[in-house]
């Protein structure tokens, strides 16, 4: 299959593209820019006229749910979900069931997604076996098998000697660790945050200290072991500071946020919204605007969806006992034009946030469109319009605090590896 | 976003919590009740006015004394009254909050009183009974989580105003548990909302909310600093539960620290009031010397709380 986008509005952040040409691919490749290769003859034209031609997007967080959380999601609903958001490049979280903490099951997981020729999956490892954060994991087996970093997801490691150790281990190979800020055994029965609104609600609360104390420690733990570090989902101002400084000071770390945490805050649980039951916790409108403002300016390195699809039963109870998350992967391209709009970026730079900056966090060669890539190719429409409903949604998970919006961007087609895998309907 | 509280035209549809209702309602409540004082004294004590109605008492906490109540003012309206023990129940063998609600909404429920340990179920199930329709089912809190409690609310309210007449003037001090309280939530709520000028809560900073001081009252920690010269005293009760462990070291020292004695009581003003949700813990919170003294109103606010429960009732069942 040669395919020809014609006449679009090829945005590429990694090289600085932002202009008026054509797209040639071949064999699963990019194999022309502007202008055709010599005896290009195209089998198939896509009419890319007003539309934004953009690498794949890279999600740095998506819970495909399998194994063992197959009645919430499975893989095939989800790389649907994927295609009709644009997105073609995945990192699994390791909190499946069991755990991604055998090279065995990596490889089962990469395999199964290869057969259905979706996005690619990027697993990201179990740091510690089944996350108990007592022993570590495998993991240069791990590596082999096909995991791009190591995570304990939400189970913070509560043995601060073993979390060192890890750090240690995985730095003498050079592995980033993702690790999500929660201080463990602090606030454990918290469900929001804690702040007025939680107050209010007599919801027990999360401080932001437990994000910050967290972060405490793995800072001075990179310091002393040389781990590189990915923060994951920071929500706070205080968590963002203590960032911001750490990056000032040369350690290498990088971070994300959700697509949740950078347009909503607490007071958007309203009364009771078990869709705002999120992980971490919504904070207050101050820290909404912190995370904005260092998205914008690069403090934040990419914005993911961190798609955790729920089901209805894990949501229609009362708030505090609710499933924590929501589907998103179809709104990570619509909340990041929104996000970009609101504070008056280019495309060009919005876009950055959402395919090479998480592709080179994962150490991926996705998220551009240079002569040779991979043809992971996003083609959408920035004047058009996602309606979110539970109709509409692909995903197996229909919950999300955006539902009943309309949300900038609809995604026309998506490619990858050359081959068109969604086109809107 | 709607008020789930109130219907379209402005009017109790369910009573929820008693932050975000108007003045008006709160106040229209506390009148409605004070005729109903007078139906405990008479020789029949039953009025008509919810004849036919079916009450579905849904307790997914155990209470025995709130339950009571409800089904005593509900039996005074000439209602029927059903007592369903859910924690006991169904619930254990995999029904959810929302089954329960739609088997007994078959069973041609007109009102449901909820009470439940998580923070906002009734809410869940006002929400519900709205997106399937059935706007003629009405649901009252009988207390949800730490959330609200707000026919407690109403009634400390109805009691305060039968001692002090006036809300305008008043310092009114809340001590205690308000982290885990429902019923202090409920009381700022109400207090705030009625135009007390100042609401002070007092009591160990691990067992006061954050930003507390948002929902506009102010804090205290000494507990003589507290009380000075305040009309009114609301303690709250300590659970047990919370006695030894992270929050208290024991229950001897918050009753030497914050326990109501009549010593600390002489620094409120003389003509103050004392106030207890029930049930009391005699020697933790409050000192048996106060609970039994000539200032103390906790039996009196037992009695107003029948007529309060019974003029909610009658305002959401009739419409």
């Amino acid at each position: 299959m040669k395919i020809h986008i014609a006449n679009g509005r090829l945005i590429d952040p990694a090289h600085e593209i932002d202009q008026q040409a054509d797209l040639f691919i071949a064999n699963g490749k990019i194999v022309g820019i502007g202008s055709a290769p010599d005896g290009f003859v195209a089998t198939r034209h896509i009419d890319a006229t007003n539309k934004i031609v953009c690498p794949g997007l890279v999600d740095l967080a998506a819970r495909l749910r399998e194994p063992g959380f197959e009645y919430l999601a499975t893989l095939e609903s989800e790389m649907e979900a994927a295609m009709a958001g644009g997105v073609t490049s995945l990192a699994i979280p390791p909190d499946t069931d069991p755990p991604l903490d055998e090279p065995g099951l990596v490889e089962m997981l990469c395999y199964r997604a290869k057969k259905l020729n979706r996005a690619h999956v990027y697993p990201v490892g179990a740091l510690t076996e089944r996350l108990e954060g007592k022993r570590l994991s495998e993991m240069a087996e791990l590596v082999d098998a096909g995991c791009v970093a190591f995570s304990q997801a939400n189970h913070p490691i509560t043995d601060t000697q073993v979390l060192f150790c890890a750090l240690q281990y995985a730095a003498t190979f050079g592995y980033r660790v993702w690790l999500q800020p929660i201080a463990p055994r602090f606030a454990r029965e918290g469900v929001a945050h804690d702040g007025e609104v939680a107050t209010r609600l007599g919801l027990p609360g999360i401080p932001t200290a437990a994000e910050t104390i967290a972060l405490f420690t793995y800072i001075e733990l990179a310091r002393l072991t040389g781990a590189k570090l990915h923060i994951t989902r920071l929500s706070s101002a205080e968590g963002l500071a203590l960032v911001r400084t750490a990056k000032a000071e040369g350690l290498d770390i990088t971070c994300d946020v959700s697509i949740n945490h950078l347009h909503l805050s607490d007071m958007d649980i309203g009364y009771f919204n078990a869709h705002c039951r999120l992980n971490p916790p919504l904070r207050s409108q101050r820290d909404r605007d912190a995370l904005q403002a260092a998205l914008a300016a690069g403090d934040i390195d990419a914005l993911c969806s961190n798609h955790s699809p729920v089901d209805d039963d894990g949501k229609q109870v009362p708030f505090s006992e609710a499933e924590a998350g929501a589907t998103g992967i179809e709104l990570l391209l619509p909340l990041a034009l929104k996000w970009g709009q609101g504070r008056q970026l280019s495309l060009l730079d919005t876009l950055r946030r959402v395919t090479i900056n998480p592709a080179r966090i994962i150490g991926s060669k996705a998220g551009q469109l240079n002569l040779g890539a991979r043809a992971d190719v996003c083609i959408f429409d920035a004047e058009g319009e996602t309606t979110v409903s539970r109709e509409r949604l692909r995903s197996q998970g229909k919950n999300t605090p955006f539902l009943g919006l309309n949300l900038p961007g609809k995604v026309c087609y998506t490619l990858v590896e050359g081959k068109v895998m969604y086109a809107e309907p | 976003m709607h008020n789930p509280q109130l219907n379209a035209h402005g009017e109790l549809q369910h009573l929820l919590s008693l932050d975000g209702l108007p003045r008006e309602i709160l106040t229209a409540i506390l009148d409605t009740a004070a005729p109903f004082t007078e139906v405990a004294e008479r020789e029949v004590k039953k009025l008509p006015i919810l004849r036919g109605k079916s009450i579905f008492n849904l307790f997914f906490e155990n209470s025995t004394r709130t339950r009571t109540t409800f089904e005593i003012a509900a039996k005074r309206l000439s209602a029927d009254v059903i007592n369903l023990n859910v924690a006991t129940s169904s619930t254990n063998k995999g029904e959810t909050l929302l089954d329960t609600v739609d088997n007994l909404c078959a069973m041609q429920a007109d009102m449901f009183v909820v009470r439940h340990a998580s923070s906002g179920a009734p809410y869940l199930i006002a929400e519900h009974l709205r997106n399937t329709g059935r706007h003629d089912i009405h649901v009252v809190n009988a207390g949800d989580g730490r959330h609200a409690h707000p026919t407690q609310g109403l009634l400390d309210m109805y009691t305060i105003r039968h001692y002090k007449r006036d809300f305008s003037g008043l310092v009114v001090a809340i001590v205690g548990d308000v982290l885990h309280s429902r019923v202090a939530r409920s009381q700022i709520a109400a207090l705030t909302t009625l135009g007390v000028p100042e609401v002070r809560v007092i009591g160990p900073k691990t067992l006061m909310p954050t930003d507390l001081d948002k929902l506009g009252v102010r804090v205290f920690h000494d507990m003589r600093e507290g009380l000075r010269d305040v009309d009114v005293v609301m303690m709250l009760r300590l659970q047990n539960e919370r006695m030894n462990g992270p929050l208290l070291p024991s229950g001897q020292e918050f009753f030497k620290v914050w326990g109501l004695t009549p010593e600390k009581l002489a620094l409120a003003r003389p003509d103050a009031i004392v106030m207890h949700p029930g049930p009391m813990n005699r020697g933790v919170e409050i000192d048996s010397t106060v609970a039994d003294g000539a200032q103390a109103v906790i039996l009196p606010q037992v009695t107003f709380g029948i007529a309060v429960r019974m003029a909610v009732m009658s305002m959401l069942g009739r419409g």
